[in-house]
């Protein structure tokens, strides 16, 4: 059943595997979506998306997809019980069905004038709601031009729901010293399961266990140690608005490259905003540059993105194709296409700026490089505290 | 539907629609349900008021970060054993009488169905809900001491909530049903607060909520003001005897609704630099006592 919706919720990136679409289908065929689309759209919201930055995303699917079953919201409940008791269906004499013009819009709107003044059920009439008879509405009866209502009911709730896109929102001081980023740092990590390795640590409790479970004879448990996985690129923005930070933003690298407990760590510079290609050292040479796709290749998904700006330059740099600062650089991509690929490329990311958030414009705002690079990214400040919260928004997904 | 009970949220607590709907989808599919949101938005008490409306036993486990899945099914108290075998109190070859449930095994023995709360799930190991995999889904597990496997009579209604400080894996996720509590709205909040207060004065209530919500919607707090810090906060201005009037010039008892300095201060920053005229007489001595 409408199997084409899975496809459109993949499509918008919500991760849906067919083990729980198998699982919606047993809740459908249980009836656990009653009879009304907005059934339908909690049913299969809350058994396909696992986390609430992905239900944005779902509604925009679900709006889409069910755009075109729409009718009004009353019609299910009140109209269905009318609709139990019927009359036996009538009898069609061919020669009359001559088809009136009609408009469903205005079909539409009598429906729900009559609703309104209807009080109680009507069975046989060729006026009000209900089972046979000529009326326009109901079902089991005839009216060339009439709308049926069976048990089964569109509903504009969850499509306007759907379309509020009410979860938006959710796609989601002082000095400070190396040795202060490098414990905050030291919070991001992910230990490896500990399956593989040779077992080398005393796992104390196990032995006292074990030991007592021999009545005191004692037996000593290995473990595997557990090893840091994570994994970071750190990407930092030298132009020139940066220099006024350079020592901040050297803090922070020299905490990053001490940092020994991550299993691989990766730099990059880039100049204002990134483009085709990154490049290897601060000075943003081209001759020490590589390909932006390239890099994207190269390191999986798992890697987590710090990116490090100001995010501040001219629209145009953002926006265009072309409007690299740097002459010669020939973007054919405008720069925000290439942070919305970095974006969906990693899927962990958050952007440090070291301006203080007093100075962000607000995410609304339209004209703003910061507030469109904000909408991308979880924006920070550089400082412990707002690395402390970003290196907490790393280690979920986003 | 063979299954009738259907969870309508309870007395004092109110569940929006949705909220409802995921409760009795799980409860259908035999699934557990997770639930995430803002602190604050009642997802521990959820559990207890779906507990309360289905007249289940409840049962809670606490998550903490030296938690282990095994401890849920049941803990084999070894050094008691131990002790018993020096002194020779009791018949220590009887290993039964050290195995104790836990939580989970409890759910399971028990002659009715269940409400089982694993409350914080995320706090545990990341390992910890995979460990969990095959106990929630088939709802038995074998005790290699004892050589005996419990069964689930009933299939406990398992509720988890996480406050995502961590990942949880994708196999235990795509077991789930999952369920966010959105923020209540105005309108939603003053049925909540209602619950709570069928007394307070409808004036009162507006002009609560109105500061409440303009304080939650200054951009860069870091820990927003939540129904439970609401709550408490009409508790202190009705003991406190404050006139509805006063509500509209400032804020009384601010620290019971922003606990964090810097939150103060980003208060602080938004009156000075002009804000709106409304918020011009807020008394900055009130910040001096909280």
């Amino acid at each position: 059943m409408f199997s084409g919706f899975f496809y459109v919720l993949r499509d918008q990136g919500v991760p849906v595997t067919p083990t729980e679409w198998m699982t919606l289908m047993d809740a459908l065929n249980q009836g656990l979506a009653g009879p009304s689309l907005s059934g339908l759209y909690y049913l299969a919201r809350s058994v396909l998306v696992k986390s609430e930055t992905h239900y944005d995303r779902y509604d925009q699917a679900f709006a889409n997809y069910f755009k075109g079953v729409e009718t009004t919201d009353k019609l299910a409940d009140q109209v269905a019980r009318w609709l139990e008791k019927s009359l036996p269906r009538l009898k069609i004499d061919p020669s009359q069905r001559v088809f009136k013009d009609w408009d469903l819009e205005e079909l539409k709107k009598a429906l729900e004038e009559r609703l309104a003044k209807q009080k109680e059920e009507h069975h046989g009439g060729s006026q009000w709601i209900g089972t046979g008879g000529t009326s326009r509405f109901g079902h089991s009866g005839y009216n060339p031009a009439g709308i049926r209502i069976g048990g089964e009911s569109g509903n504009r709730s969850a499509v306007k729901v759907a379309a509020e896109r009410r979860y938006r929102d959710f796609r989601a001081d002082e000095t400070i010293n190396t040795r202060q980023f490098e414990v905050a740092l030291k919070k991001l990590r992910q230990l490896s399961a500990n399956d593989e390795g040779p077992r080398e640590d005393l796992d104390i409790d196990e032995t006292v266990e074990a030991t007592c479970k021999r009545a005191g004879l004692l037996e000593l448990v290995w473990e595997k140690p557990r090893k840091n996985t994570l994994k970071l690129v750190l990407m930092m923005d030298s132009g020139g608005s940066m220099n006024p930070f350079s020592r901040l933003c050297s803090q922070l690298f020299t905490a990053a490259s001490r940092a020994n407990h991550f299993k691989d760590i990766k730099f990059f510079y880039f100049h204002n905003c990134v483009y085709d290609n990154l490049f290897l050292d601060p000075f943003c040479s081209v001759r020490n540059s590589v390909k932006t796709r390239d890099v994207l290749r190269d390191l999986s998904q798992d890697y987590r993105l710090i990116m490090v700006g100001d995010a501040s330059m001219a629209p145009s740099e953002l926006l265009m194709a072309g409007g690299a600062l740097d002459w010669g650089a020939e973007n054919e991509e405008p720069g925000l296409a290439w942070l919305e690929r970095l974006n969906r490329h990693f899927h962990h990311s958050v952007w440090l700026n070291p301006l203080t958030a007093a100075e962000w414009p607000p995410v609304e705002a339209t004209y703003d490089t910061i507030a469109y690079i904000r909408r991308l990214f979880p924006m920070f400040e550089l400082t412990v505290e707002g690395l402390e919260r970003a290196v907490n928004r790393l280690k979920v997904n986003k | 539907m063979a299954n009738k009970v259907v969870y309508k949220g309870s007395s004092d607590y109110l569940a929006s629609e949705d909220l409802e709907n995921a409760v009795n989808i799980a409860m259908a599919l035999g699934r557990p349900l997770l639930i995430k949101g803002e602190p604050g938005t009642g997802k521990t008490m959820l559990a207890k008021s779906v507990a309360q409306g289905l007249e289940m036993p409840f049962l809670i486990w606490n998550i903490k970060s030296t938690t282990k899945a095994k401890e849920g099914l049941y803990v084999y108290d070894t050094v008691q054993r131990l002790y018993d075998s020096q002194f020779k109190d009791r018949d220590v070859s009887d290993i039964k009488q050290y195995i104790k449930l836990g939580k989970l095994g409890e759910s399971f023995v028990s002659d009715t169905q269940t409400v089982l709360l694993i409350d914080e799930v995320d706090k545990a190991d990341l390992e910890f809900p995979n460990d969990l995999l095959w106990e929630l889904d088939i709802m038995n597990f074998y005790i290699p001491e004892t050589g005996e496997t419990i069964a689930a009579k009933h299939r406990p209604l398992v509720i988890i909530t996480s406050n995502a400080e961590k990942e949880l894996p994708d196999a235990f996720l795509r077991r789930c049903i999952f369920h966010y509590i959105a923020f209540p709205d105005e309108e939603m909040m003053a049925r909540i607060v209602k619950v709570h207060y069928p007394e307070l004065e409808a004036n009162l209530l507006a002009e609560t909520l109105k500061a409440f919500y303009w304080l939650r919607s200054i951009p860069g707090l870091q820990k927003k003001p939540s129904t439970s810090e609401l709550l408490d906060w009409i508790q202190a201005l009705v003991v406190g005897g404050i006139e509805p009037e006063r509500l509209s010039a400032e804020i009384p008892f601010l620290g019971v609704l922003l606990k964090k300095n810097q939150d103060f201060d980003q208060l602080l920053r938004r009156l000075s630099s002009g804000g709106q005229q409304r918020q011009q007489g807020w008394g900055i001595k009130k910040f001096g006592n909280s």
